[in-house]
């Protein structure tokens, strides 16, 4: 456990020089990044102005300033371990990986956070140069602002969780492509970023509200823009660290049987 | 001709190769199944709330999903992973085989490597449209049906050179792992009519990323939307682009060093 700060600033070292040199991948990403927000919001936009203005209370610039948050609040939660995971079994370097003294997560923590503060230099640009573009209503007053930074960190360590413990179906399962296709189809709707909560129909709403899903995205987003009451925020927080305790447990049963039963490919 | 007679016999062995393999159509059966389900689901949402989008009714946007899927599923069982493979060779300098050859590499390299099972992208596509045909019914005349057959294949050609020059880089390049992924996450856009994206947007998926020509005009074309400028507009492009690609295709073989090299 001494050694961890030193493992953590060697993989941020190695993931800087990683993202410095892969310079096209990350256009690519940033292209991705930028899109996606700005296809919902014309969806949406268009919806808007065909129903007078406004849908459900959200008029044109209020789905700019969601969609543009989301797409901060994704970046900041965002993780890739479900592809990783597969490629550590599937090519079988999980094992060297096991060696180590220390649990893999940790270098996949210091790969994540290292990412994302890199590549906030794009990712706040491209927000403030839509949120002039599309006009975005952000009204944000300091209270959300205070509440809205446990919650978004809070979203991004459970997300990370979530997405560990599903990344471990691969120990079970070879091909896992299936599984991560669902599971962002069910995140896409549910989690807010396809459209708020409040325009979906009301049964998968209600559903959305008591799913993790919500707390990983809309929630801290709708926090942030004042869309929440202060008992509706604490609520949320204490449902996120509710989920996080839950996946966490989940996290350390199903690694501990999964490592078990994994045998090298090629071994 | 010729090129007809490589795609059938590429098909073939990729029918050969894949059946050794069969559980994977059944993954890409399920992949393909969510794909249609968040399609559907996305437009169900969007028309809970309003009965038209930019003008375009709920139906007519079922012709766009499923030219959506029928183009993305033409790309991706033949093109994509045959330039892929292309991209591959001349990194390694494998390309050499390729040009000994005695038909046409450009041809070759663009059919070469067929996905068989992207079949059931096609087939969606196909029986999307068909639904939405007949519930748009009266509305199709042969005007609009001889529009969006013509608009598909300009379509389809605008596509394939985007992706041929795409791809053509490389050999400046030699290392381009990604670029024809820009393409694939840009394609994700053309789920909608690019008539309701702002204007800077829907100029970049017109003229950078040809994904309008793709989907929303054919669709256009089959709904009765597509002006006479406009569909003329998109086969002087399918001329002109192909006839550049294979242009820019030789300056970049000049450029080939081999593997030896």
């Amino acid at each position: 456990m001494r050694h961890l700060p030193q493992l953590y600033r060697a993989q941020f070292r190695t993931t800087f020089a990683d993202q410095v040199q892969y310079r096209g991948a990350l256009a690519i990403w940033a292209i991705n990044l930028i899109l996606e927000p700005v296809i919902y919001l014309a969806v949406w936009s268009t919806v808007a102005a065909s129903q007078g203005g406004a849908v459900d209370g959200f008029g044109a610039r209020d789905f700019a300033a969601y969609f543009i948050a989301a797409m901060v609040v994704n970046h900041a939660s965002v993780t890739w371990i479900m592809w990783e995971f597969e490629f550590w079994i599937r090519q079988g370097t999980l094992s060297p990986r096991l060696l180590r003294p220390v649990h893999p997560i940790h270098q996949t923590i210091a790969d994540n956070l290292t990412f994302k503060i890199l590549n906030l230099i794009v990712v706040l640009p491209a927000a403030a140069v839509l949120a002039l573009v599309f006009h975005a209503n952000f009204t944000i007053s300091p209270w959300t602002l205070a509440a809205f930074v446990p919650a978004l960190l809070l979203a991004a360590a459970l997300r990370f969780a979530i997405e560990w413990t599903l990344a471990l179906a691969a120990f079970w399962i070879t091909r896992v492509g299936a599984i991560n296709q669902l599971y962002f189809v069910v995140f896409l709707f549910l989690s807010g970023q396809m459209a708020p909560l409040a325009l979906l129909p009301s049964p998968i709403a209600t559903l959305a509200a008591w799913l993790p899903f919500y707390r990983m995205l809309g929630f801290p987003v709708e926090l942030l823009l004042g869309h929440l009451t202060p008992t509706e925020a604490l609520w949320g927080i204490g449902a996120q660290a509710a989920w996080l305790a839950i996946f966490v447990v989940a996290l350390n049963v199903l690694w501990a049987r999964g490592v078990r039963q994994y045998s090298a490919v090629g071994a | 001709m010729t090129a007809l007679r490589l795609l059938w016999l590429h098909l073939r062995i990729g029918v050969m190769n894949e059946l050794q393999y069969r559980a994977n159509f059944v993954l890409q059966l399920g992949e393909s199944a969510i794909g249609l389900l968040t399609a559907l689901l996305g437009l169900g949402i969007v028309f809970a709330k309003t009965d038209d989008l930019g003008g375009w009714s709920p139906d007519e946007l079922l012709v766009v999903v499923g030219i959506y899927f029928l183009v993305g599923g033409l790309a991706q069982m033949v093109v994509q992973p045959s330039l892929q493979r292309f991209m591959e060779d001349v990194r390694q300098g494998t390309l050499d085989f390729t040009l000994t050859k005695p038909v046409d590499a450009q041809t070759l390299v663009s059919i070469r490597q067929v996905e068989v099972w992207k079949l059931v992208d096609i087939a969606i596509g196909i029986g999307v449209l068909v639904v939405a045909l007949v519930r748009l019914g009266h509305a199709i005349g042969p005007a609009e049906a001889a529009a969006f057959l013509v608009a598909l294949l300009a379509g389809a050609a605008i596509v394939y050179a985007f992706l041929m020059i795409l791809a053509t880089c490389v050999f400046w390049f030699i290392r381009l792992d990604n670029i024809l992924v820009i393409f694939q996450s840009m394609y994700e856009a053309g789920r909608w009519p690019i008539t309701i994206y702002p204007s800077w947007l829907r100029l970049g998926l017109t003229f950078l990323v040809p994904i309008g020509f793709a989907v929303t005009v054919p669709a256009q074309g089959l709904v009765g939307r597509l002006t006479l400028e406009l569909l003329a507009g998109a086969v002087a492009l399918a001329v002109a682009m192909p006839l550049a690609a294979r242009w820019f295709w030789h300056l970049g073989l000049r450029r080939y060093g081999g593997a030896s090299a």
